[in-house]
């Protein structure tokens, strides 16, 4: 390996290139967080709309704030570099020899491991204070909200339509889902053929709908309006148009919705012809009857079957 | 290679490759089932349709399928688009010739997005003889043979659930040739309002395509059998 040969004089003072960037960077990384602070964050998605969409909202937020100095100190220190250590015209010479600097390796590791360790913690806290921050937590989840008055509701996926239970009132079922204002509300996602995904964007709870699966997320609502549910998971021909608008309504307004509608079920039969309310359904069984139905009075229709013998997989 | 046997070959190639992206084109895209054209009276559109057990296809004659009967010539045509005047009043008309599957979700049972929240309702049975023409709000399909298919266009609340024909007079006299004209079957009519221009798909929420992965494959996701759009035209 080649020694570099000193230089025949001493070469002029070099500007201090670190207080240089650091101070283009400062401002500029302030400029930046603040912007993102007050500017952009209230407008970021998912929105308010419930807890768990603030907190997302919240955690983009801050990651923005975290994430807009080191972009910018990248930025900054790429376009001094360019401007400052390119190769000029006629300029032939070596650059200086360099051994290590332990005061900037020192002080990468260390900002990069806060940064890291940092995120770490924010993360673990984001997701254990917002009970699953929004997410499906599986049939026994663990971060729960600490009240118990809960608004527990269904979610069936089906190909392909969500319908929506509402065990608290009779185990009343319907196509929109209709939620109170300032309530805290379990939802228990289900799916009676193939996976689906429960994605109301605006609330903040995305949850899989598996079959055979009590997949339990939790959020508080905070804001009343509209919202639109989609299947965030390829289902089949009709995937694209698997959505439908739901509605945060006053709680008084929530009461006569739900009051209405379990009276018109109660009355017109359906409440009865629907199956006693579980966490997951077999599609093989039809309670009522009693027993693993696979074909009705030996009629056969289309194909006669809830699930034909030769069909490759039942849930 | 000599240069004309180059350029033979290129040529040979590329009309290859034109042909068949011509019959992708034609095939796939442009060769769906075609589109029957309703037109309105009096803001109303009558639309007749109906369910049977089999179709007319010669590649695939063993799936359910429904039909659209063309209102101009009253031939049924095996399709399952078709278009209508938006801001009218659909008055459908639903033939169910198909003989009963449980629900996957009895919830399907009951008739919602109707004019008035009912289906008229009568059964003819294996001797053409009709049951009194009833209203109904729900027709309860996990309480005996009574659904066959659905008719829903989830996008305008619109559920419908298509019965069946009597178990008893369904046993071994369910219409065998499509489309249908003879036979037990049920006659369904109701109407629901088309509120502005567009497509809207619709399909039968039963799952009919037995064979397939939990019977929604095959004509459960086919255009043209159990699924279609209904065009809303401004």
């Amino acid at each position: 390996m080649a020694t570099p040969e000193a230089p025949a004089s001493s070469p002029a003072a070099e500007p201090r290139h670190g207080l240089r960037i650091f101070l283009i960077w400062l401002p500029l990384a302030v400029i930046a967080d603040l912007l993102i602070w007050f500017a952009w964050y209230p407008h970021m998605p998912p929105g308010r709309m419930t807890s768990s969409a603030s907190h997302q909202q919240f955690d983009i937020a801050f990651l923005a704030v975290v994430a807009a100095p080191v972009l910018l100190f990248v930025w900054t220190y790429a376009a001094y570099a360019l401007l400052n250590w390119r190769h000029r015209e006629g300029d032939e010479e070596d650059g200086p020899p360099i051994h290590g600097n332990a005061k900037i390796q020192a002080t990468w590791i260390g900002v990069t491991a806060v940064i890291v360790l940092g995120l770490f913690v924010f993360g673990t806290v984001e997701l254990i204070v917002p009970a699953g921050a929004g997410a499906g937590e599986g049939p026994a989840p663990i971060w729960q909200p600490s009240t118990s008055n809960r608004l527990q509701v269904q979610v069936i996926g089906q190909q392909w339509a969500f319908t929506y239970r509402y065990p608290q009132f009779g185990g009343m079922e319907t196509t929109q889902l209709v939620l109170p204002n300032n309530a805290t509300v379990e939802f228990h996602v289900t799916s009676l053929d193939v996976i689906h995904s429960f994605w109301a964007y605006r609330l903040g709870v995305k949850a899989d709908a598996n079959p055979g699966v009590d997949n339990i997320a939790f959020t508080t609502t905070k804001q009343m309006g509209s919202f639109t549910v989609r299947c965030n998971e390829l289902c089949g021909l009709w995937h694209g148009a698997m959505f439908n608008a739901g509605l945060v309504l006053s709680p008084a307004a929530f009461r006569a919705w739900a009051s209405a509608l379990r009276f018109k079920e109660a009355n017109n039969g359906v409440l009865s012809a629907l199956p006693p309310y579980a966490t997951t359904y077999d599609p093989t069984v039809i309670p009522q009857l009693g027993a693993a139905i696979v074909k009705i009075d030996q009629i056969t229709g289309g194909a006669g079957y809830y699930y034909p013998p030769q069909d490759p997989v039942t849930p | 290679m000599s240069l004309p046997v180059r350029i033979t070959a290129l040529l040979v190639a590329f009309a290859a490759v034109a042909v068949g992206a011509a019959f992708i084109v034609v095939h796939y895209i442009l060769g769906g089932p075609p589109t029957i054209s309703f037109n309105a009276s009096g803001g109303v559109t009558n639309v007749v349709l109906q369910e049977d057990a089999q179709n007319d296809s010669s590649t695939k004659p063993d799936w359910v399928s429904y039909f659209v009967q063309d209102p101009s010539t009253k031939q049924w045509v095996h399709t399952t688009l078709f278009s209508v005047p938006a801001h009218t009043t659909v008055h459908m008309t639903i033939l169910g010739y198909d003989g009963c599957t449980p629900l996957r979700n009895n919830f399907w049972s009951q008739v919602q997005g109707t004019v008035g929240g009912t289906v008229g309702l009568r059964i003819i049975n294996n001797k053409g003889v009709s049951t009194p023409y009833r209203r109904v709000s729900v027709i309860n399909g996990w309480a005996g043979c009574t659904v066959a298919h659905t008719f829903a266009i989830p996008s305008l609340h619109l559920f419908i659930p298509v019965a069946s024909p009597n178990a008893i007079d369904s046993a071994n006299n369910l219409c065998s040739v499509s489309p249908c004209t003879s036979g037990p079957h049920s006659v369904m009519t109701f109407s629901f309002r088309v509120p502005n221009s567009g497509v809207f798909r619709w399909q039968c929420f039963v799952p009919c395509g037995g064979g397939f992965l939990d019977g929604n494959g095959g004509p459960m996701q086919t255009i043209g059998y159990m699924t279609g759009n209904m065009e809303a035209r401004a």
